[in-house]
């Protein structure tokens, strides 16, 4: 497409002044919130017992997610690349279903299954809490970050074929050997890429969490669910912003992170 | 020596297999040859393990491999697009199925650096697959193969991704490899000419069978069908049979039992000259003699000669196509 030198110019300055409106100044404002009365006044929001305790939440989240994901997303993917069985279809559909469904929707249909009257609800009197505790924010979690790990594996196990790993089966190795040192290795990339979208979706999930969390601080308060709360409930803005800024440094860190591995993964 | 007994083998509707036999010389190379969709590849991969046939039983060596997986069956695989392992060094993979098998270190590092020498990759074996071009590509994979020195050798169309040159060059160096080493090989193409050139055996394959199995010669001079016949050669048809175009001798005068023909084209291809003739029946025949034959007879368009069949080959057309 032939552009003139103007055209592109004011398309360029658009999309700038979009960008600059819609993400940059609300983001940069925050910043510039949590900091103006200088450093020791954020570090002293953030350090609140309530704010430990929202960080570590977040983080306990995402150390069980993460890996329970990639298990699980690892299986599916190998399934859905390379195997051929009834209701393949389904699963397909069933995978991306998280994508489709409210969070909110999610959180309802968690307390309906694991609450006191849900099917599970014998679990409780056992003395097992689910729902308002770790475990109910852990599924809820799961499933809104279920298919990121399958969506970004799935791709790259069809195009690097299957050659590979029927090659390493006539040298000798066995199917836990090929998996090790064929398979993996060559989805490394597209593994580690679909492991940061889950951590930073992880981070940032609210609804589906805030119906099964109880929303207790120092308890069952994830730190998005701090700044929420800060905000609204305690009116506590600066402390909204302070919590704001550690999601949003956290959340960059996963998405430098993405940027690299994207790199690498066009580079492989 | 590898025995097919009674294989066959479907996907969904698509018959690729049905009911093949055959057997595999010790110490040959076989060329398993046909036109895509023959079932050739589909035959190979139940040899070596990667499918599974419904019906009949493969033998390696004697020992029935029927219910091995691959990784039991002592083979060497070589594919088509050469499975390099993208994110090993040429040197890992040769050393690949030495390492799976745990076998010290030192003997590795000898046994890949000979295989590398052998197959000319002496100076490569820190660079990456995507650094080779296709030949050395596949001749990583053929190293990578004979490390683990299989009793048998499978190659599915293995020069089939390379340019002319290149195919031709690695064709005579993998019958020279063979003459050394003399692992029982199955080539499987779809070329002809390779196939004549390289194998000590052919087996035709068309539409899920095997049609003709036998040397290159043999199935060039008595091929058993129209369609072996075709496959390995030029094709003309001279009243009713079948013949070689150079198997056709074009006669100045009237001859017993040949055939008036009326020359429509004479085209020079170098030593050899290529006749285009029309019976006096209408039918149009294809000859082929030297350029000292087509000298001697002063060939040109529009002259009348006698047409015989002077070959070994000859089928009769009503007979080949039943």
């Amino acid at each position: 497409m032939v552009v003139s030198r103007g055209t592109r110019l004011s398309l360029r300055t658009l999309a700038l002044a979009y960008l600059f409106v819609l993400v940059a100044v609300p983001l940069g404002l925050i910043l510039y919130r949590t900091f103006e009365h200088g450093l020791g006044a954020f570090w002293d929001q953030v350090t609140t017992p309530a704010s430990i305790s929202a960080i570590r939440l977040s983080l306990a989240i995402i150390a069980i997610v993460v890996p329970l994901n990639v298990v699980f997303g690892l299986v599916t993917a190998l399934a859905l690349a390379r195997g051929r069985f009834p209701g393949r279809g389904a699963l397909q559909a069933v995978v991306d279903l998280p994508f489709a469904v409210s969070p909110v929707v999610v959180g309802v249909s968690l307390v309906l299954l694991w609450g006191v009257r849900g099917w599970f609800g014998g679990l409780a009197d056992a003395g097992i809490q689910i729902v308002f505790s770790l475990p109910g924010m852990v599924l809820a979690t799961i499933f809104v970050t279920l298919p990121f790990v399958v969506r970004e594996v799935e791709p790259v196990l069809h195009e690097v074929g299957d050659d590979q790993e029927e090659a390493a089966a006539t040298l000798g190795a066995r199917r836990w050997q090929t998996f090790r040192r064929i398979t993996l290795p060559s989805i490394r990339w597209g593994l580690a890429y679909g492991v940061v979208l889950t951590i930073a979706r992880a981070l940032g999930e609210f609804g589906a969490v805030l119906v099964v969390s109880g929303n207790v601080p120092g308890e069952s308060q994830t730190l998005t669910l701090l700044v929420h709360a800060r905000y609204i409930d305690d009116h506590n803005v600066f402390g909204a912003y302070a919590a704001s800024t550690v999601l949003m440094l956290m959340a960059l860190a996963a998405l430098l992170l993405m940027t690299i591995l994207n790199r690498k993964r066009e580079a492989a | 020596m590898i025995s097919v007994q009674g294989v066959s083998k479907q996907f969904g509707d698509y018959v690729a297999l049905d009911d093949v036999s055959l057997e595999i010389r010790d110490g040959s190379l076989t060329a398993l040859l046909g036109p895509s969709g023959s079932g050739k590849s589909t035959l190979l991969r139940i040899i070596g393990g990667l499918e599974q046939p419904d019906r009949g039983r493969v033998a390696i060596h004697g020992r029935d491999a029927t219910d091995l997986p691959p990784q039991r069956r002592e083979i060497g695989f070589v594919f088509q697009h050469y499975a390099a392992f993208k994110h090993m060094t040429v040197r890992d993979n040769v050393a690949f199925g030495l390492t799976i098998r745990r076998r010290p270190k030192d003997e590795v590092a000898a046994r890949v650096d000979e295989l590398l020498r052998i197959v000319g990759l002496g100076g490569y074996a820190k660079r990456y697959p995507s650094q080779l071009s296709g030949g050395q590509r596949q001749r990583m994979a053929l190293a990578r193969a004979l490390a683990v020195e299989p009793s048998v050798l499978l190659l599915d169309e293995p020069f089939g991704a390379l340019d002319a040159k290149v195919r031709a060059e690695l064709r005579e160096w993998l019958r020279r490899l063979h003459e050394d080493v003399h692992v029982t090989t199955l080539l499987v193409t779809h070329d002809q000419e390779e196939a004549m050139s390289i194998a000590d055996d052919i087996a035709v394959m068309d539409d899920a069978r095997i049609e003709q199995v036998g040397s290159p010669r043999e199935l060039y001079d008595h091929p058993s069908s129209a369609f072996v016949m075709g496959f390995l050669g030029e094709v003309s048809q001279l009243a009713g049979r079948l013949v070689r175009p150079h198997d056709i001798a074009i006669a100045a005068e009237a001859v017993d039992g040949a055939h008036e023909a009326m020359v429509s084209r004479v085209i020079h291809l170098g030593f050899e000259v290529r006749v285009e003739l029309m019976l006096s029946g209408g039918e149009a025949v294809t000859a082929q003699v030297t350029r000292t034959e087509a000298d001697e007879l002063e060939l040109s368009a529009g002259d009348i000669v006698w047409l015989r069949s002077a070959g070994t080959s000859a089928l009769r057309a009503a007979e080949a196509r039943g």
